[in-house]
């Protein structure tokens, strides 16, 4: 059912603004609504980070995935049990730029009352391919912010679209973003354990960002969107001075609303891992927890059973079995 | 126990794991905490009540005080905010979690544990969720929520497995403890959790044993060990002016087979001459309060720096045990340092600086002991274990808090002749927890402790075949006091021992007499007792 809702949610939008597209002084409101999503995920983004960085770790919880630095002799897991802050960069890197803990994933089933282990890296193939190929593509985008094109965006143009299969060149960034996204959204209907586990806002990010993908290839190897024009377009957005610009048609309408809906939900969602995988209290702390002090900002004290006050109950059992006594103890001093 | 051997198969989960319906089902969770023992440890709304009570007595503004109790969480811990927030639910971690594999209950699987509260998170705490509600993964906060949190988050060995697994670090060890707090602001506590809290604040133990009984323990162990090895180890407790102060769980002088890792230890301390003490007070470094709250943890685990500046020791020394060191590792310094009273360990045997207990001045036994073994300080006589084929569970705690994996392991490379690891899946970070952890180690849990037990049974079932391993070694007390039972059901033959019982069969001692058995009083093959 979750999935009906967002699939209907992300219908409305696409008919929405294939209408839009199609209305006179339809920029207008694209420039409106592409404003406002990109404002909305700014303010959001910031606001939510800035509410779990003010919020303290009162207490040293990273998780260990190997040996502790101990005695010299034993060799320690510098990166999956870092002790130092270089370690902690480290372990940070291989999860931000290689998705570590999500290669670590494996598959447990049951064969005939026997737990069987494989190898399940299907998961972290089609996440580091989305994750990589849509930063590629993001940044592909830059060129038609800024002009000049920096050099360092075509070279990483010209590498993407090394597989010229005619005009327009075919970007592998496309097809693997595709694929992946593919795979993630079939994922969610076909696993029972995935769909068991999924919500709105699993089928609703997914779905916009296939919108997205969709309508950026159609407009590209289809029906081939007048670069230039969309160009005039978005430059005059980055300019806060929209121009109006001729034929940009639904699918370049649909493109953007998607994106600005995506950027507007971006912060009020699971979306935010982004921002929040890097305080994760886990995984950014160096497992120093015993040779380091650190500080918990609102500790307060507690009540305890003191030891006099265990002495004081305890009093003649200890006596009785010949237990040394504070109060002992003290006579014993004074009596010296 | 159960008649026939229990069914573990893999159901596909189906319902929507929104409805909180859960049914009270014998075996599968733990009483409600007496009220004595409520009242003892000054907690809210101690009453006379049971899970399976229609009515559960919660105090008429629970909702409130949950709310509140949610809300003040979240301002506090950076863990607890988050972790309800970058959950993308892939499901990496929903196989990995031991209850799920053996009780095919989809809720068991951590993503949804933690979503049970995160849903109420949502509902209350987010814009989205309170203007779009159920649409936003919002569930209303009811009556029946609690039951299904208690039932839950009370089935949740706080292992951190899952974690390992998660792209983020979510740690559902987290999101249960602050379930289990929330709870307990309402009186939702279990009587396995909170006896033993209310016993070890009040005698120092969690089995409420008093100094005398304390003493008549040890005394007893050395006596014993007078029998088996000729020597008369002394017994020093609350003794000032020791070096060291030594800190064990309280099973370890009480329950089998602990009760060999004691003679393990003290057999050691004697052999190297360590100047230390035992504590009648702090006679427990294991925490029933981090299965509780984070202020009960601190409250029984101050007792430990109490004693040790009391003592006047310069560092201290602790056993073999869970979450004990848990709780030693990752919180003491901060809940109830600094420990400037205390001096920076140094083996005085060895002379070795145990720098990575710089602050906290507490080294592990296993840190210890492998020091000394490097340094060559013992003499071994690893032949002593050879009715032994050794595998080594790694503990929860110790593995995924503190990485402590190597130590143990070259104590029994070096004291028995035959070591097999279970397969990689199932140790190291990876390891699968014993399944009674986190308080749940009682016998009203037991159907859910055997299914829970099961990945790491089947895992010793397997080098049990291939290589005839017959004693699983640990390092936790709860392990020992739980693995006998799941060993005894789905792996018969394979015994339970710590690693310091294994340390002190092999421990070869000055002026020792001819060994004749080992510690567990069974006699040493003829040729070995010859040799």
């Amino acid at each position: 059912m979750q999935s009906v809702y967002a699939m209907g949610a992300v219908g409305a939008v696409v008919v929405a603004a294939a209408l839009a597209g199609q209305m006179t002084r339809g920029e207008a409101w694209m420039s409106a609504v592409a404003f406002a999503g990109f404002a909305v995920f700014l303010a959001g983004f910031c606001y939510r980070v800035a509410r779990w960085a003010t919020a303290p770790v009162p207490f040293r919880i990273p998780t260990t995935c190997g040996q502790q630095k101990s005695l010299p002799w034993i060799k320690s897991a510098t990166l999956e049990n870092p002790s130092t802050t270089g370690g902690v960069l480290g372990r940070m890197a291989l999860e931000v730029l290689l998705f570590r803990s999500l290669f670590r994933n494996s598959q447990t089933r049951l064969d005939q009352g026997r737990l069987i282990f494989s190898e399940q890296k299907y998961l972290w193939l089609a996440a580091l391919a989305f994750h990589w190929s849509l930063l590629i593509i993001l940044v592909r985008h830059l060129r038609l912010l800024v002009e000049p094109v920096p050099a360092v965006l075509l070279l990483i143009e010209r590498v993407d679209g090394f597989f010229q299969l005619g005009a327009p060149p075919l970007y592998l960034s496309d097809i693997v973003l595709a694929c992946a996204l593919a795979y993630l959204l079939l994922r969610r209907f076909r696993d029972p354990m995935v769909r068991y586990i999924s919500q709105f806002s699993d089928y609703f990010a997914l779905l916009v960002l296939i919108g997205i993908a969709a309508s950026g290839l159609v407009m590209r190897y289809v029906t081939r969107v007048d670069v230039v024009a969309v160009k005039q377009f978005a430059l005059g957005l980055a300019a806060f001075h929209p121009v109006r610009a001729a034929a940009l048609g639904s699918v370049f309408a649909v493109h953007l609303a998607l994106i600005s809906v995506l950027a507007a939900y971006f912060p009020f969602s699971k979306l935010m891992h982004m921002g929040g995988e890097f305080l994760s209290p886990t995984r950014n702390l160096a497992n120093n927890n015993r040779s380091k002090r650190h500080i918990n900002p609102w500790n307060y004290p507690v009540k305890t059973h003191s030891y006099a006050e265990w002495e004081e109950e305890f009093r003649d059992k200890l006596k009785g079995a010949d237990l040394p006594l504070e109060a002992d103890h003290a006579a014993r001093a004074s009596a010296d | 126990m159960p008649q026939e051997l229990l069914q573990i198969e893999a159901r596909k989960p189906d319902g929507d794991w929104k409805n909180p319906a859960v049914q009270f089902r014998k075996g599968f969770f733990c009483y409600g905490a007496a009220a004595k023992n409520v009242r003892y440890l000054d907690l809210p709304n101690p009453r006379d009540w049971q899970p399976f009570d229609a009515d559960w007595k919660l105090p008429p503004d629970w909702k409130q005080i949950l709310l509140e109790g949610m809300k003040e969480r979240l301002q506090r811990y950076r863990s607890f905010r988050l972790f309800m927030d970058i959950c993308v639910r892939c499901g990496a971690c929903a196989d990995k979690c031991h209850f799920y594999i053996g009780s095919s209950d989809p809720k068991n699987m951590p993503v949804v544990r933690a979503e049970l509260m995160r849903s109420v998170y949502r509902r209350y705490f987010t814009l989205a969720g309170r203007i779009f509600g159920a649409l936003a993964g919002g569930r209303e906060l009811t009556e029946e929520v609690v039951r299904e949190w208690f039932f839950y988050f009370y089935q949740c060995t706080e292992c951190r497995r899952c974690s390992v697994f998660c792209p983020y670090g979510i740690d559902t060890a987290e999101i249960t403890m602050i379930g289990r707090e929330l709870l307990n602001l309402i009186g939702c506590n279990t009587n396995w959790v909170l006896e033993p809290a209310a016993n070890c604040l009040r005698t120092g133990n969690h089995l409420g044993i008093q100094p005398h009984g304390f003493k008549d323990s040890l005394e007893f162990a050395a006596g014993e060990l007078e029998e088996i090895t000729g020597i008369r180890v002394e017994v020093p407790i609350n003794r000032k002016g020791a070096e060291v102060l030594f800190v064990m769980p309280s099973a370890d002088y009480f329950a089998e087979p602990h009760y060999y890792t004691l003679l393990g230890y003290m057999m050691l301390l004697h052999e190297i001459g360590l100047d230390f003490t035992f504590s009648a007070f702090a006679s427990e470094g294991g925490n029933f309060g981090l299965f509780s709250s984070h202020d009960l943890m601190k409250r029984l685990n101050a007792k430990v720096y109490e004693e040790a500046r009391r003592l006047g020791v310069k560092w201290i020394l602790g056993g073999e045990c869970g979450h004990m060191w848990r709780v030693l590792h990752q919180y003491m310094d901060t809940m109830n340092g600094p420990a400037d009273f205390l001096e920076e360990p140094v083996s005085p045997i060895t002379g070795t600086k145990f720098e990575n207990a710089r602050s906290t001045r507490m080294v592990h036994i296993c840190e210890f002991t492998a020091d000394l073994i490097h340094q060559g300080k013992l003499r071994l006589d690893p032949a002593r274990n050879d009715r032994w084929t050794v595998t080594f569970h790694d503990s929860c705690n110790p593995a995924r808090s503190m990485g402590l994996l190597e130590e143990p392991r070259y104590i029994i490379r070096n004291a028995c002749n035959r070591f097999h690891e279970m397969p990689e899946n199932t140790i190291r970070e990876q390891t699968f927890c014993c399944g009674s952890g986190a308080g749940l180690g009682t016998d009203e849990n037991l159907e859910m402790r055997l299914r829970g037990g099961f990945p790491r049974a089947n895992a010793v079932k397997y080098v049990k075949e291939q290589h005839g391993v017959n004693l699983l070694a640990c390092i936790c007390a709860i392990d020992k006091a739980t693995l006998p039972t799941l060993m005894d059901y789905w792996v018969p033959g394979v015994q339970v021992a710590g690693v310091h019982e294994l340390l002190g069969n092999a421990l070869v001692m000055r002026g020792e007499k001819a060994r004749t058995t080992d510690l567990r009083g069974v006699p040493l093959a003829a040729e070995v007792a010859n040799a």
